[in-house]
């Protein structure tokens, strides 16, 4: 299977052991990925909080790329990416002066039939019986949070991905792997997102009582889908503990190392040695690949 | 050759106004069989009336075309007066230049035109119209109740206290409904079984109603006035002529945690049981997926116990028939079961409230058991996870109800008021406890309902909050409802003992197969249709089938009741003569040239097609035949048969080949 192949700018900076994690995971399961050429920002918060057109002027641009490339699917694993594409595609599919416009600004015509999708989804096309035949480490030992954050599933009318308020298609892929998931209170709560720049209290207390809770539900790791809930969960998580006041430890997971980690893949090609939170001892079963002997500090 | 007459009505300035009427009547004149044509300001009215029935009788007329409003609204006006003048009324036709003309159009000119046209269609179409008498079918005077619930009670003894007998089926083990395991009602908090056992106990006893509980409607066959109903009666495993309802039974069954149907999960039962003490009638039935005897030949304590020797092992389902002339539906509702596998997918919303995961969460009707005095707490509320008195409670309307996103696009109607009654009923018995509700809008119109909700608000101090509730979660032994306040523009979060969700009201299961079966019509949502939602508000467009109470829509008790008593009086009227007069526009088969193909059969929505078969010289051919009884003269056979071999009364291939021909021949007076 091809599909194209959109990192946005997380996957290509700060949260390039996403990009890894998902381009190895993927290439043991024959999904190749064609990376949009001279691809753009999505715009993400900034422009559809400052601009009407450029919000969708920015994601049109893309999906014109790949309408021009060929590319009849568009991988984009940043919820934000993904929905400002979708609201992109759906104002542009549904409104032919706004197209006309559109492919004016981006200097190429454009037509809205890219279909977009997130992680889950290309993991769905690949298949559960696929995806558990190759499984080779099974990850029994696990019982995983999965943690949708706020964008993966909302607004379901531009996204149209699970049920908004009460998603399982994470759940079903984790569980094909052999690992256990819990029900618990804040798989679609936000992580604060953002604000982590602009006031990290309120992302502090986020986390916190998003990592309690997966931790208080008996999870011993968080699985996430976005680049922006791994670093606030991950990345922050001392600084969370040293706001909080306690202690979490909590591994947080991306949905491809965990199928990455079950198909037997090493850790380092997967860049999972580049998280911040270490693994504790015995949540898996077996060591697989090589280990890093250190995690980078945090920078604090 | 027909003598026509042309009657041309003015409807004041409803058609004069847009249609010449003179050049109308003057143009129509000179159309071939017509010998009179007239207008007049009101042809409905008496002088009107009076001029159709005069020159009827000076012209010697054998034909009348009336030109003025919808047939819906005066043809059977007209009608009349040509019969009153000693024409068949069935040789009276309309021409419908109000609605299809004068009033949608705007050029005096070409709407005289088309005035013209349309009259001249019918013209033709009346020279080839034949006097048609009424069909008549015998009555059988008996009615069929489907539901036992306050609505099927109520038209049942409406029914039979106008003398008429009547057939009652009801799919649970007693009758009683949704409304036997009420608290107490809205508006004037009177004790719901209070007002109805007396009810169900005199259905019970009438001498003219039959009960058959713990039954199915299985076939119907027959149409209106001859309904022949089977009815599938459960194996109970009682016979209940030879039991004494004593209770020796159940007090002897060791199965005692079976959740009880009656107590909506929140309370137990025996696997021999009665479903509530003041059932009816007040016998007991075993639950064959529990008992031991009947899974596995073990127990069998009840039958030892039983006196009366009336247990029966071998009970099996036995099909029984009844004769009905008319049937009311009555089967009320169910609540939209949240979060719990559905078989429809549009019905898959709102696990976000974690009804089903936490024990704490219940719907309505679970907490009307737990204000119940005859409720599994005796009336103490006790929240179900661990029996304590909840200090916070937190009820949420319109779940499922008015939500095109993931819900149903109907307003339930009756969760404002009940939500009301919950939280003054709860205050009422936790003085110490908060309610608070979270409602879209406040939806109290009727007699004394806005002044009970202010009580609510008022008086037992419920704290009302405009907002949805977005998610509940369980953290360390409380209900997190977190939800918005969109009068104060905050979020909310309460931290509750129970949780009481408003679900939306919906047909009872099974309710859609029982139309299928009785032909009745069933809106997208599964409630049932009537035939016209303002003046035909109980009929059914299936001949003889009445509907009642929420089977239609959501409704609260006083309008189930009054809807009831409505079906009752129409099957009163009905049974008030011996025969039905039905109109004669049915199809009919011409047995000469039909070709037994039964295409036509297959095609019938009313099943008003039979095989039949009919002498002829050298032997017997097979054919089709309409019942004139189930015809309802829709014409479907008429388009499908391919030897044109049906036709339509009144409304004959010949009759509308010269209307569409008139129009094409005549002389389209264009300006």
């Amino acid at each position: 299977m091809e599909i194209g192949y959109y990192p946005g700018c997380a996957l290509h900076g700060s949260s390039n052991d996403y990009d890894a994690s998902l381009r190895t995971c993927l290439r043991a399961l024959d999904v190749h990925l064609r990376e949009l050429d001279d691809w753009i920002c999505c715009g993400a918060t900034a422009a559809h909080s400052l601009n009407h057109k450029l919000a969708v002027a920015l994601p049109a641009r893309n999906l014109a790329i790949a309408e021009r490339d060929g590319l009849r699917s568009l991988l984009a694993p940043c919820p934000m990416c993904s929905m400002e594409l979708l609201k992109a595609r759906q104002a542009i599919a549904g409104d032919a002066r706004l197209r006309g416009e559109m492919a004016a600004v981006v200097e190429l015509p454009v037509e809205g039939t890219t279909d977009v999708c997130n992680l889950i989804q290309v993991f769905q096309r690949v298949g559960l019986d696929t995806i558990k035949a190759a499984v080779t480490s099974p990850l029994d030992s696990l019982k995983a949070a999965c943690y949708y954050g706020c964008l993966l599933t909302r607004p379901p009318d531009v996204v149209r991905f699970d049920d908004a308020e009460h998603p399982s298609s994470m759940e079903t892929i984790v569980e094909a792997l052999g690992a256990k998931t819990v029900r618990w209170n804040y798989a679609t709560e936000c992580c604060g997102a953002g604000m982590t720049i602009a006031n990290d209290a309120i992302v502090l207390d986020l986390a916190h009582k998003i990592l309690a809770n997966a931790e208080a539900h008996g999870a011993n790791c968080v699985v996430t889908a976005c680049p922006m809930c791994h670093a606030n969960l991950d990345m922050k998580q001392a600084d969370v503990e040293r706001h909080a006041g306690a202690a979490h430890g909590m591994v947080v997971y991306y949905l491809s190392d965990l199928v990455g980690l079950a198909l037997g893949l090493p850790e380092q090609a997967l860049g999972i040695d580049r998280h911040f939170v270490r693994e504790r001892t015995g949540i898996r079963n077996q060591e697989s690949g090589a280990r890093r002997p250190a995690a980078p500090a945090p920078e604090s | 050759m027909a003598r026509i007459g042309v009657f041309t009505c003015w409807c004041g300035e409803n058609i004069a106004r847009t249609v010449d009427v003179d050049r109308v009547s003057a143009e129509v004149s000179a159309l071939p069989g017509v010998r009179c044509s007239v207008n007049y300001k009101y042809m409905c009215s008496d002088p009107g009336q009076t001029m159709i029935r005069d020159k009827i009788a000076s012209e010697r007329l054998t034909a009348v075309v009336v030109a003025a409003c919808s047939p819906h609204m005066h043809l059977k006006t007209f009608r009349k007066a040509g019969q009153s003048a000693g024409l068949n009324p069935y040789m009276v036709e309309m021409a419908n230049v109000r609605e299809h003309c004068s009033w949608v159009h705007h050029d005096r000119a070409r709407a005289t035109a088309k005035a013209i046209d349309i009259i001249r269609t019918l013209v033709h179409k009346v020279r080839y119209n034949h006097p048609l008498e009424p069909i008549r079918v015998p009555v059988t005077r008996r009615a069929l109740i489907v539901g036992g619930g306050v609505a099927g009670i109520q038209a049942a003894l409406d029914i039979a206290d106008a003398g008429y007998e009547v057939v009652m089926v009801e799919r649970d083990p007693s009758i009683g409904g949704k409304m036997a395991g009420l608290s107490e009602t809205f508006p004037t908090l009177d004790c719901s079984q209070c007002i109805l056992t007396p009810r169900m106990v005199e259905v019970g006893q009438h001498p003219r109603i039959r009960l058959h509980t713990y039954s199915e409607v299985e076939a119907v066959n027959g149409y209106v006035g001859n309904f022949t109903v089977t009815i599938r009666k459960k194996a109970r495993y009682v016979d209940i002529d030879k039991c004494t309802g004593c209770g020796d039974c159940w007090n002897a069954c060791p199965l005692k945690k079976n959740l009880s149907e009656f107590d909506y999960g929140m309370g137990y039962r025996r696997a021999i049981y009665m479903p509530f003490p003041q059932a009816v009638p007040a016998r007991p039935v075993i639950d064959k997926t529990v008992c031991p005897k009947l899974i596995r030949n073990g127990c069998g304590l009840c039958e030892k116990k039983c006196q009366a020797k009336a247990i029966n092992f071998k009970d099996e389902d036995r099909l029984v028939t009844e004769q009905v002339g008319s049937v009311v539906v009555a089967t009320g509702y169910q609540l939209y079961d949240i979060g719990r596998e559905q078989k429809n997918p549009r019905l898959t919303g709102y696990a976000e409230y974690g009804y089903g995961t936490y024990k704490d969460v219940i719907d309505g009707l679970q907490f009307e058991r737990l204000l119940s005095a005859s409720g599994p707490t005796g009336g103490v509320v006790k929240r179900p996870s661990d029996g304590a008195e909840p200090k916070t409670v937190v009820f949420i309307s319109c779940v499922g109800s008015r939500d095109n996103a993931k819900g149903l696009a109907y307003c339930s109607k009756i969760c404002c008021m009940y939500t009301a009654k919950h939280t003054m009923l709860y205050k009422h018995k936790v003085h110490d406890g908060q309610a608070h509700v979270f409602y879209m809008d406040i939806r109290a119109g009727g007699k004394g309902y806005e002044e009970f909700v202010r009580r609510a608000i008022e008086q037992d101090g419920a704290h009302y909050y405009r907002g949805r509730v977005s998610k509940i979660t369980e953290e360390n032994g409380k209900l997190v409802v977190r939800g918005a306040d969109t009068l104060a523009g905050t979020p909310v979060t309460i931290e509750a003992d129970l949780v009481v969700l408003a679900s939306a009201m919906r047909p009872s299961d099974g309710v859609s197969e029982l139309a299928q079966k009785l032909n009745v019509g069933y809106d997208e949502f599964g409630f049932l249709l009537e035939s016209h939602p303002k003046l035909r508000p109980v009929e059914t467009n299936a001949a003889g089938v009445f509907i009642a109470g929420a089977c239609q829509a959501p409704k609260d008790i006083p309008e189930a009741v009054a809807q009831a008593s409505a079906a009752a009086s129409k099957v009163a009227v009905m049974f008030a003569g011996t025969e039905l007069t039905r109109e004669p526009e049915v199809a009919t088969i011409n047995e000469l040239t039909c070709a037994a193909c039964f295409t036509c059969l297959r095609g019938c929505a009313y099943h008003a097609i039979d095989k039949a078969e009919v002498k002829v010289p050298g032997g017997v051919k097979r054919v089709a035949r309409v019942n004139p009884g189930l015809c309802m003269g829709c014409g479907t056979c008429v388009a499908l048969c391919p030897s044109k071999s049906a036709d339509l009364e009144g409304f004959s291939e010949q009759q509308i080949y010269a209307m569409v021909e008139s129009l094409g021949a005549g002389e389209l007076a264009a300006p």
